[in-house]
């Protein structure tokens, strides 16, 4: 992390831009999912009680294994989906009484949003900044910047359903920061690229953390998290059992180690208690 | 700096750019059901025409055994060439079976004449027959064969008749008179088929733009990306409606275009006289808002369901139903008497507008049923519009699996 970062972070480091309280949901499994997840319950608690915060300037990882409820919580965040129980504040606004405020507050980029194929990646700059309101002229000033910083310009008029995977992927970034929001929440943001764009990305949102935005991300890459994030939390079965710096979770062993070190802790636990409730 | 303002004519001004630079959508929505409609209808029309009437350069062959006497005026009066006498009898079916050889066989009972004079109806045997063998495969043949059973019939109905009143009548001084007008004789027609044809175009226009627009964004995962922006749920049902509805309303125009066109193919123009001033400005002017809130009420019903389905296929499933409910609705027109008087029958959705419509062709064009039509429509609209925002709002129909 560079000086200009750490002088950021300090000035900021209490600011909370986001504060997360007690978020819980639950979906109905289909008799299709009970037969995948092999499962007898109706209902499978994804989320589950959860709370944090993310302070500005500083990018906050969410760490844990496939279905743990990382996408669930930022699906949550960013207004797809409605808590069971609980709320979050977004810079000022909750997700569950304004959530029109919190989206026009937040970028959200996800692999499950996708970029009409028919349209180019200048027409729909344009159409989403009308949707957030920006200014035009702020707008084609932004774009330019972004296009040419992602080296899109060249393909700014080509139809989406002909550009190249990665293309597809940065064109949705710059598309989700059209609005130039605080927060940015990314679900595995570098999944499916190439290591070029996959870097380029990651530069990005550096960038992005020391020019004072706060970035969300959720991943199950350690080295990614290792390399770009300033705090963590780690989900394990929808519940955060641990949220803290980088430093204070690995405890001097690498980031891998630790996480395999706490899953097992917790499985054994819940073994245990599993044994328990047997015997009586 | 942002500025929040209304975005339902972001939405439309993107639905608009969507349709129109898909050329090919452009093409199956628009151009293709009028044309394929025209070309469909020609040459079925031509076909029929064809089928329907004979060549007149074609001349039949009758062969005919035992004439009698009593019929060979009525038989002589046929555009055809007889020859009378004996004749082979297999050959001549072996004749007839090829259809080219314009061939119809006739063989009276001998004596056919006395017969029928000493015929008792009363002694329960049978009537003399006559045989007669033709082609249907050959149409020259096959009219031979109506115009020969044309002419046994009369000369039957001569026999048993003692007297028909009114059997005789001299053209330049006619017993009856039927005083319907060309007016009445067209809106009874009109009323009873053009509502119809109306509804099931609006909705197949419908049907072809709004499953791809609503439950396709969700199959594509478009519609998140809209759903994570600060729009107003309201706005993109809103928008959404708006810009259907006209590409339906396009889609239905070039499918009556289609019609119009073909229609002189189908039924020959001097049978059909038709004539603009049959209806006053006014008649289509409240046409036109009946067309334009129905339109709104198909594209609100069918964005309903296809916000619902899964995908664009599921859509279509789903929609099947309401296609059927709306086709027994669009022929209530045929059936009853006229248009009902009360105006609460024009607050059923989709039965108002037909019903206004027939009138309206009936020329019974009944201001207070074009109001209340127009105005439940729209307020059945808003209604979509708001099921439709919550629809959007909805996690569990936004993202079922």
């Amino acid at each position: 992390m560079n000086p200009e970062t750490i002088a950021t972070q300090t000035e900021t480091s209490l600011q909370s831009i986001l504060h997360v309280e007690g978020l819980c949901k639950t979906f109905k499994l289909s008799r299709k999912q009970q037969k995948i997840e092999q499962t007898q319950q109706s209902h499978k608690k994804a989320v589950d009680n959860l709370s944090f915060d993310a302070f500005r300037g500083e990018i906050f990882g969410l760490l844990g294994p496939n279905g743990a409820g990382k996408t669930t919580t930022l699906r949550m965040l960013a207004t797809l989906i409605k808590p069971d129980q609980g709320d979050a504040i977004v810079d000022g606004a909750s997700i569950v009484s304004q959530p029109d405020q919190v989206r026009g507050k937040i970028g959200f980029l996800t692999s499950e949003l996708k970029l009409e194929d028919f349209f180019t990646p200048n027409y729909l700059y344009d159409f989403f900044s009308q949707l957030h309101g920006v200014n035009p002229v702020e707008a084609a000033t932004r774009k330019q910047v972004l296009f040419d910083r992602f080296g899109i310009s060249q393909f700014a008029e080509v139809k989406v359903s002909n550009l190249s995977t990665g293309m597809k992927q940065k064109a949705s970034l710059v598309i989700s920061l059209v609005h130039n929001p605080e927060i940015i929440i990314f679900d595995e943001p570098t999944n499916g690229l190439d290591v070029i764009t996959a870097r380029t990305v990651t530069d990005f949102l550096q960038e992005l953390r020391d020019q004072g935005k706060t970035i969300i991300l959720s991943t199950h890459i350690f080295s990614l998290v290792e390399r770009l994030c300033d705090r963590v939390g780690i989900i394990i079965d929808g519940r955060l059992t641990h949220c803290d710096t980088l430093q204070n979770i690995c405890q001097g062993l690498s980031l891998e180690d630790r996480f395999f070190n706490i899953y097992k802790e917790i499985k054994e636990n819940e073994n245990e208690i599993l044994q328990k409730g047997g015997q009586q | 700096m942002k500025q929040y303002k209304n975005n339902t004519l972001t939405i439309i001004g993107k639905e608009c750019k969507r349709f129109f630079s898909d050329r090919s959508l452009v093409f199956t929505s628009i151009i293709m059901p009028g044309l394929l409609i025209y070309l469909i209808y020609t040459l079925m029309g031509d076909a029929m025409n064809k089928k329907m009437q004979a060549d007149p350069n074609d001349v039949t062959v009758m062969q005919i055994e035992n004439m009698p006497a009593s019929i060979y005026p009525s038989i002589q009066e046929l555009p055809l060439m007889i020859k009378e006498g004996t004749f082979d009898h297999d050959a001549t079916i072996n004749q007839i079976a090829d259809k080219e050889n314009n061939l119809i066989y006739v063989v009276f009972p001998p004596a056919f004449d006395s017969l029928i004079a000493t015929y008792n109806v009363a002694s329960g045997l049978p009537a003399p027959n006559v045989r007669i063998y033709y082609n249907s495969a050959c149409t020259e043949a096959e009219a031979t064969y109506t115009a020969l059973c044309a002419a046994l019939d009369a000369f039957e109905s001569s026999k048993v008749n003692i007297f028909d009143i009114n059997a005789q009548q001299d053209p330049n001084n006619p017993e009856i008179f039927n005083q319907i007008t060309e007016e009445d004789f067209l809106g009874d027609l009109f009323s009873g088929i053009i509502p119809m044809l109306i509804l099931m175009l609006l909705f197949s226009g419908c049907m072809a733009i709004a499953p791809t627009s609503i439950a396709g964004e969700k199959e594509r995962g478009t519609i998140a990306t809209l759903l994570v922006t600060p729009l107003k749920r309201y706005e993109l049902a809103l928008g959404k409606i708006i810009a259907l509805s006209c590409f339906a309303l396009l889609s239905g125009i070039s499918s009556f275009v289609g019609i119009m066109l073909s229609l002189p193919k189908m039924i020959p123009t001097d049978e059909l006289n038709l004539n603009a001033n049959l209806y006053t400005t006014s008649d289509y002017l409240c046409l036109l808002f009946a067309i334009l809130s129905t339109t709104l009420v198909l594209v609100s019903l069918i964005a309903i369901i296809s916000a619902y389905a899964k995908d664009v296929k599921n859509a279509g499933t789903m929609v099947t139903p309401l296609m059927l409910v709306i086709m027994i609705i669009g022929l209530t027109p045929m059936f009853g008497d006229g248009a009902p008087t009360q105006l609460a029958y024009y607050l059923i959705p989709v039965y108002n507008s037909i019903q206004y419509m027939a009138s309206v062709f009936n020329h019974v064009n009944m201001i207070n049923a074009m109001i209340v039509t127009v105005a439940s429509n729209v307020v059945y609209t808003i209604l979509g519009v708001v099921l439709l925002s919550k629809m959007f709002d909805n996690e569990k129909v936004m993202f079922r699996n």
